[in-house]
Protein backbone atom coordinates (compact mmCIF):
# COMPACT_ATOMS: atom_id res chain seq x y z
CA UNK A 1 0.00 0.00 0.00
CA UNK A 2 1.23 3.41 -0.62
CA UNK A 3 -0.16 5.04 2.70
CA UNK A 4 0.22 2.55 5.43
CA UNK A 5 3.52 0.20 5.41
CA UNK A 6 3.19 -3.40 6.02
CA UNK A 7 4.04 -3.38 9.37
CA UNK A 8 1.42 -0.90 9.60
CA UNK A 9 3.27 2.76 9.97
CA UNK A 10 3.01 5.55 7.56
CA UNK A 11 4.86 6.42 4.10
CA UNK A 12 5.86 9.88 4.43
CA UNK A 13 3.19 11.20 2.05
CA UNK A 14 0.31 9.78 3.92
CA UNK A 15 2.13 11.90 6.99
CA UNK A 16 2.06 14.33 4.96
CA UNK A 17 -1.58 14.34 3.89
CA UNK A 18 -2.46 13.63 7.77
CA UNK A 19 -0.55 16.66 8.79
CA UNK A 20 -2.65 18.70 6.46
CA UNK A 21 -5.87 18.21 8.24
CA UNK A 22 -5.69 19.67 10.81
CA UNK A 23 -8.59 21.19 9.95
CA UNK A 24 -10.84 19.45 7.24
CA UNK A 25 -10.02 20.09 3.73
CA UNK A 26 -10.61 19.30 -0.02
CA UNK A 27 -7.93 17.05 -1.85
CA UNK A 28 -7.12 20.08 -3.49
CA UNK A 29 -6.75 22.18 -0.14
CA UNK A 30 -4.26 18.90 0.28
CA UNK A 31 -2.01 19.78 -3.23
CA UNK A 32 -1.67 23.48 -2.10
CA UNK A 33 -0.15 22.83 1.49
CA UNK A 34 1.68 19.25 0.40
CA UNK A 35 2.76 19.83 -2.70
CA UNK A 36 1.65 15.95 -3.88
CA UNK A 37 0.37 15.49 -7.02
CA UNK A 38 -3.55 15.77 -6.86
CA UNK A 39 -3.60 11.70 -7.91
CA UNK A 40 -1.30 11.04 -4.93
CA UNK A 41 -4.05 12.87 -2.63
CA UNK A 42 -7.20 11.46 -3.53
CA UNK A 43 -5.58 7.96 -3.59
CA UNK A 44 -3.89 8.59 -0.53
CA UNK A 45 -7.00 9.90 1.12
CA UNK A 46 -9.16 6.59 -0.24
CA UNK A 47 -6.87 4.32 1.46
CA UNK A 48 -6.92 6.22 4.92
CA UNK A 49 -10.45 6.47 4.72
CA UNK A 50 -10.85 2.43 3.91
CA UNK A 51 -8.12 2.41 7.12
CA UNK A 52 -9.86 4.58 9.23
CA UNK A 53 -7.77 7.40 9.66
CA UNK A 54 -9.93 9.84 7.67
CA UNK A 55 -13.29 10.18 7.10
CA UNK A 56 -15.02 12.29 4.22
CA UNK A 57 -17.76 14.53 4.19
CA UNK A 58 -19.08 16.46 1.32
CA UNK A 59 -15.71 16.79 -0.35
CA UNK A 60 -14.50 17.58 2.99
CA UNK A 61 -11.47 15.34 4.60
CA UNK A 62 -10.99 15.22 8.55
CA UNK A 63 -9.11 13.30 10.47
CA UNK A 64 -10.96 10.16 13.05
CA UNK A 65 -9.42 9.79 16.01
CA UNK A 66 -7.51 6.60 15.38
CA UNK A 67 -5.91 9.48 12.37
CA UNK A 68 -4.91 11.64 15.49
CA UNK A 69 -3.58 9.13 16.94
CA UNK A 70 -1.15 7.79 13.91
CA UNK A 71 0.31 11.50 14.02
CA UNK B 1 -18.66 -33.14 -38.66
CA UNK B 2 -15.29 -31.26 -38.06
CA UNK B 3 -13.67 -32.20 -34.22
CA UNK B 4 -11.27 -29.19 -35.13
CA UNK B 5 -11.10 -27.34 -32.28
CA UNK B 6 -10.34 -23.50 -33.10
CA UNK B 7 -9.18 -20.62 -31.23
CA UNK B 8 -11.57 -18.36 -29.84
CA UNK B 9 -10.58 -14.40 -30.48
CA UNK B 10 -12.47 -12.35 -28.27
CA UNK B 11 -13.06 -9.24 -30.36
CA UNK B 12 -11.47 -5.86 -28.50
CA UNK B 13 -12.64 -2.91 -29.26
CA UNK B 14 -10.39 0.36 -28.94
CA UNK B 15 -11.78 3.45 -27.70
CA UNK B 16 -13.32 6.18 -29.16
CA UNK B 17 -11.99 9.80 -29.35
CA UNK B 18 -14.59 12.06 -27.33
CA UNK B 19 -15.86 9.57 -25.43
CA UNK B 20 -15.50 8.77 -21.58
CA UNK B 21 -12.43 7.09 -21.51
CA UNK B 22 -12.33 3.71 -19.99
CA UNK B 23 -12.43 3.89 -15.89
CA UNK B 24 -9.90 1.77 -13.57
CA UNK B 25 -8.25 0.65 -10.82
CA UNK B 26 -4.67 -0.28 -10.97
CA UNK B 27 -2.05 -1.44 -8.68
CA UNK B 28 0.95 1.22 -9.61
CA UNK B 29 4.36 1.99 -8.35
CA UNK B 30 2.89 5.01 -6.69
CA UNK B 31 -0.21 2.76 -4.93
CA UNK B 32 -3.27 2.07 -6.06
CA UNK B 33 -4.38 4.69 -8.38
CA UNK B 34 -8.22 5.11 -10.31
CA UNK B 35 -8.38 7.23 -13.78
CA UNK B 36 -10.63 9.36 -11.79
CA UNK B 37 -8.02 10.40 -9.44
CA UNK B 38 -6.63 12.55 -11.97
CA UNK B 39 -10.10 14.15 -12.64
CA UNK B 40 -9.58 18.25 -13.13
CA UNK B 41 -6.20 17.38 -14.67
CA UNK B 42 -4.95 16.50 -18.21
CA UNK B 43 -3.39 13.12 -18.30
CA UNK B 44 -1.21 10.85 -20.95
CA UNK B 45 -2.20 7.06 -20.21
CA UNK B 46 0.87 5.12 -22.11
CA UNK B 47 1.77 1.69 -22.38
CA UNK B 48 5.44 0.15 -23.37
CA UNK B 49 5.87 -3.78 -24.19
CA UNK B 50 8.06 -4.77 -21.39
CA UNK B 51 10.76 -3.34 -18.31
CA UNK B 52 14.23 -3.56 -18.59
CA UNK B 53 14.25 -3.77 -22.79
CA UNK B 54 16.13 -1.06 -24.96
CA UNK B 55 13.51 1.41 -26.79
CA UNK B 56 11.72 1.21 -24.00
CA UNK B 57 14.16 2.59 -21.27
CA UNK B 58 15.30 5.20 -23.91
CA UNK B 59 11.34 6.37 -24.02
CA UNK B 60 11.19 6.62 -19.84
CA UNK B 61 14.05 8.64 -19.77
CA UNK B 62 12.84 10.73 -22.82
CA UNK B 63 8.84 11.05 -20.94
CA UNK B 64 11.69 11.94 -17.51
CA UNK B 65 12.61 14.58 -19.71
CA UNK B 66 9.68 16.09 -20.71
CA UNK B 67 7.75 15.55 -17.83
CA UNK B 68 8.89 19.20 -15.72
CA UNK B 69 7.36 20.50 -19.65
CA UNK B 70 4.41 18.52 -19.16
CA UNK B 71 4.21 19.83 -15.75
CA UNK B 72 3.53 23.33 -16.60
CA UNK B 73 0.78 22.04 -19.31
CA UNK B 74 -1.07 20.67 -16.22
CA UNK B 75 -0.31 17.20 -17.92
CA UNK B 76 0.00 13.87 -15.47
CA UNK B 77 2.06 10.87 -17.29
CA UNK B 78 0.67 7.72 -16.21
CA UNK B 79 2.64 4.31 -17.84
CA UNK B 80 1.78 0.78 -18.01
CA UNK B 81 3.16 -2.55 -19.14
CA UNK B 82 2.16 -6.22 -18.77
CA UNK B 83 4.77 -6.30 -15.68
CA UNK B 84 4.69 -6.91 -11.99
CA UNK B 85 4.81 -4.09 -9.61
CA UNK B 86 7.88 -5.50 -8.52
CA UNK B 87 9.39 -5.96 -11.83
CA UNK B 88 8.49 -1.80 -12.68
CA UNK B 89 10.45 -0.66 -9.08
CA UNK B 90 13.64 -2.61 -10.09
CA UNK B 91 13.36 -1.15 -13.81
CA UNK B 92 13.24 2.56 -12.19
CA UNK B 93 16.11 1.93 -9.40
CA UNK B 94 17.81 0.72 -12.38
CA UNK B 95 17.29 3.08 -14.58
CA UNK B 96 18.19 5.87 -11.90
CA UNK B 97 21.41 3.73 -11.00
CA UNK B 98 22.69 3.27 -14.72
CA UNK B 99 21.79 6.81 -16.20
CA UNK B 100 20.70 9.30 -13.16
CA UNK B 101 17.42 9.97 -14.55
CA UNK B 102 14.86 9.70 -12.13
CA UNK B 103 10.92 8.50 -13.59
CA UNK B 104 8.57 10.53 -11.46
CA UNK B 105 5.05 9.37 -12.91
CA UNK B 106 3.63 5.86 -11.38
CA UNK B 107 3.51 2.74 -13.54
CA UNK B 108 0.66 0.75 -13.48
CA UNK B 109 1.31 -2.89 -13.05
CA UNK B 110 -1.34 -4.29 -15.71
CA UNK B 111 -0.19 -8.73 -14.87
CA UNK B 112 -3.98 -9.28 -15.57
CA UNK B 113 -4.23 -7.14 -19.07
CA UNK B 114 -7.10 -5.54 -17.19
CA UNK B 115 -6.49 -1.92 -18.49
CA UNK B 116 -4.44 -3.19 -21.27
CA UNK B 117 -7.83 -4.67 -22.44
CA UNK B 118 -9.84 -2.15 -21.51
CA UNK B 119 -7.42 0.43 -24.28
CA UNK B 120 -6.72 -2.20 -27.12
CA UNK B 121 -2.98 -2.16 -25.95
CA UNK B 122 -2.34 -4.93 -27.40
CA UNK B 123 -2.04 -5.84 -30.65
CA UNK B 124 -1.85 -9.84 -31.27
CA UNK B 125 -0.10 -9.42 -34.81
CA UNK B 126 3.13 -7.85 -33.06
CA UNK B 127 2.78 -9.49 -29.78
CA UNK B 128 0.15 -11.65 -27.20
CA UNK B 129 2.00 -10.67 -24.15
CA UNK B 130 3.11 -6.94 -24.56
CA UNK B 131 0.95 -3.58 -24.95
CA UNK B 132 2.53 -2.03 -28.02
CA UNK B 133 3.49 1.33 -27.19
CA UNK B 134 0.12 3.59 -26.93
CA UNK B 135 -0.53 6.85 -26.03
CA UNK B 136 -3.93 8.42 -24.87
CA UNK B 137 -4.34 12.02 -24.16
CA UNK B 138 -7.28 12.49 -21.34
CA UNK B 139 -9.00 15.72 -20.63
CA UNK B 140 -9.52 17.13 -17.21
CA UNK B 141 -13.23 15.73 -17.78
CA UNK B 142 -11.84 12.25 -18.29
CA UNK B 143 -13.12 12.67 -21.85
CA UNK B 144 -10.12 10.77 -24.50
CA UNK B 145 -9.03 13.45 -26.98
CA UNK B 146 -6.30 11.84 -28.58
CA UNK B 147 -4.88 7.87 -29.34
CA UNK B 148 -0.86 7.98 -30.64
CA UNK B 149 -0.11 3.63 -31.73
CA UNK B 150 3.51 2.77 -32.25
CA UNK B 151 4.68 -0.31 -32.92
CA UNK B 152 7.06 -2.48 -30.75
CA UNK B 153 10.58 -1.67 -33.08
CA UNK B 154 9.86 2.37 -33.01
CA UNK B 155 10.31 4.66 -30.19
CA UNK B 156 7.78 7.63 -29.73
CA UNK B 157 8.79 11.42 -30.54
CA UNK B 158 8.48 13.66 -27.07
CA UNK B 159 8.25 16.63 -29.39
CA UNK B 160 5.28 15.25 -31.17
CA UNK B 161 3.83 13.70 -27.49
CA UNK B 162 4.37 17.71 -26.18
CA UNK B 163 3.30 19.26 -29.63
CA UNK B 164 -0.48 17.25 -29.20
CA UNK B 165 -0.89 18.45 -26.22
CA UNK B 166 0.12 21.86 -27.11
CA UNK B 167 -2.63 21.43 -30.22
CA UNK B 168 -5.05 20.29 -28.44
CA UNK B 169 -4.98 23.03 -25.46
CA UNK B 170 -4.97 25.89 -27.88
CA UNK B 171 -8.09 24.11 -29.81
CA UNK B 172 -9.98 24.16 -26.28
CA UNK B 173 -8.82 27.98 -25.19
CA UNK B 174 -9.35 29.43 -28.95
CA UNK B 175 -12.07 27.14 -30.49
CA UNK B 176 -9.86 26.53 -33.57
CA UNK B 177 -8.11 24.27 -35.24
CA UNK B 178 -4.10 23.48 -36.37
CA UNK B 179 -2.77 22.98 -39.33
CA UNK B 180 -0.35 20.05 -40.55
CA UNK B 181 2.91 20.81 -38.31
CA UNK B 182 1.75 23.42 -36.35
CA UNK B 183 3.85 24.64 -33.22
CA UNK B 184 2.70 26.77 -30.47
CA UNK B 185 3.56 30.49 -32.64
CA UNK B 186 2.37 29.67 -35.79
CA UNK B 187 -1.01 30.92 -37.41
CA UNK B 188 -4.30 29.05 -36.29
CA UNK B 189 -7.38 27.44 -38.82
CA UNK B 190 -10.48 29.34 -38.21
CA UNK B 191 -13.31 26.85 -38.06
CA UNK B 192 -14.58 26.28 -41.58
CA UNK B 193 -17.74 27.90 -41.83
CA UNK B 194 -21.06 25.73 -42.14
CA UNK B 195 -23.58 27.94 -43.92
CA UNK B 196 -23.17 30.38 -46.81
CA UNK B 197 -23.99 33.14 -44.88
CA UNK B 198 -21.24 32.27 -42.46
CA UNK B 199 -18.68 31.39 -45.63
CA UNK B 200 -19.92 35.36 -47.06
CA UNK B 201 -18.54 37.07 -43.87
CA UNK B 202 -15.78 35.13 -43.25
CA UNK B 203 -14.00 36.31 -46.07
CA UNK B 204 -14.44 39.94 -45.22
CA UNK B 205 -13.51 39.23 -41.66
CA UNK B 206 -9.37 39.97 -42.23
CA UNK B 207 -8.60 36.48 -41.69
CA UNK B 208 -5.72 34.95 -43.97
CA UNK B 209 -7.82 33.06 -46.70
CA UNK B 210 -6.53 30.58 -49.21
CA UNK B 211 -10.02 30.32 -50.08
CA UNK B 212 -13.67 30.53 -48.13
CA UNK B 213 -12.85 27.15 -46.21
CA UNK B 214 -9.21 28.04 -45.32
CA UNK B 215 -8.68 30.63 -43.13
CA UNK B 216 -5.80 31.53 -40.29
CA UNK B 217 -5.38 33.95 -38.10
CA UNK B 218 -2.55 34.83 -35.34
CA UNK B 219 -3.47 34.01 -31.76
Amino acid sequence: MACISADGTLTASARKILEALSESATPEEIVHVTGLPLFRVRSGLREMAQAGLVEEKEGHYSLTESGKQKL
Amino acid sequence: MSTEVTEVVKPVGLPRLNEPAPDFEAVTTHGVIRLSDYRGRWLILFSHPADFTPVCTTEFIAFAEIYPELQKRGVDLLGLSIDSVYSHIAWVRNIKEKTGVEIPFPIIADLNKEVATLYGMIMPGESKTETSRCVFVIDPDGILRAMIYYPLTTGRNMHEVLRLVDALQTTDKYKVATPANWKPGDKVIVPAPRTLEEAEERVKAGYECTDWYLCKKEL
